[in-house]
């Protein structure tokens, strides 16, 4: 699996989720997915960018290009943070859950966008969430 | 931060909405909104999204709460020109926009809004 980097970024602001759209947008259409693919793919790169900035009191995102099996190419995206982290994992992707303040679908909706969708939190220590979309 | 700006057609409040929308955006778009409602004493808005080409949660919150709002003061919101990458994108993510009218374009909306208000 060759990975190719195309991009990466700190997540302070308000402003920054917007750039992270712009980010995304860019290296899924160099990429060449299809515009329904580049819009759900963006769309899912602006909620957790706004996880990240809200719940994880910020962080950074990483893009790359990646290769999978037989040879699929794709786009993966890597939010991180060290905010609170999520103590109940399984809860966080329960259909409709969303933690406070009434931001985000929670993490449901976000996972229904993309091909493949990894969370990994620590109490106390932060929060990773890795999102893989191949290109159709 | 950019605003938006809400021009007046006849009876209606007419808000195109041309740039990549930052949350702080979209709240003031929505007290903005309100204020002008009062205002001119509008019986509508349209809101066009046409140039959109991402709409999230938040974002599509924000029409809810708009539609919401307005019909507080006695005035009909309609969306339009949603994209069709947006709107699929939209029921993946398991956004209702509940409450919200939508028309194809601007010329619908006009004419839906039209529609609904009769001679009142």
């Amino acid at each position: 699996m060759t990975i190719e980097p195309a991009g990466e970024m700190p997540i302070s602001g308000n402003d920054d989720v917007v750039r992270v759209r712009q980010l995304v947008r860019t290296a899924a259409a160099s990429a060449g997915f299809s515009l329904v693919d580049q819009t759900k793919i963006v769309t899912a790169a602006s909620e957790l960018a706004r996880n990240t900035l809200v719940h994880g009191g910020g962080g950074s995102v990483g893009i790359d290009q990646t290769v999978g099996d037989r040879g699929k190419h794709g786009l993966r995206i890597v939010f991180t943070d060290r905010g609170p982290g999520i103590p109940d994992l399984e809860q966080a992707l329960v259909e409709g859950w969303s933690s406070g303040n009434g931001l985000g679908l929670g993490l449901s909706g976000t996972r229904r966008l993309v091909d493949e969708f990894s969370l990994e939190s620590e109490p106390g220590e932060g929060t990773t969430v890795t999102v893989v979309k191949w290109i159709r | 931060m950019q605003q938006i700006p809400i021009l007046k057609i006849g009876r209606f409040l007419l808000v195109s909405i041309q740039i990549d929308l930052q949350d702080q955006t979209v709240v003031a778009l929505q007290e903005d909104l309100a204020d002008s409602i009062v205002k001119t004493g509008a019986r509508g808005v349209i809101i066009d999204i046409s140039a959109v080409d991402i709409v999230d949660s938040y974002i599509g919150r924000m029409f809810s709460t708009i539609a919401a709002m307005s019909r507080l003061m006695d005035a009909e919101t309609v969306v339009v020109g949603m994209r069709p990458a947006v709107a699929i994108t939209l029921v993946e993510l398991g956004l209702s926009l509940d409450g919200v009218r939508t028309a194809l374009d601007l010329e619908q909306g006009m004419r839906l809004l039209e529609s609904s208000l009769g001679d009142r």
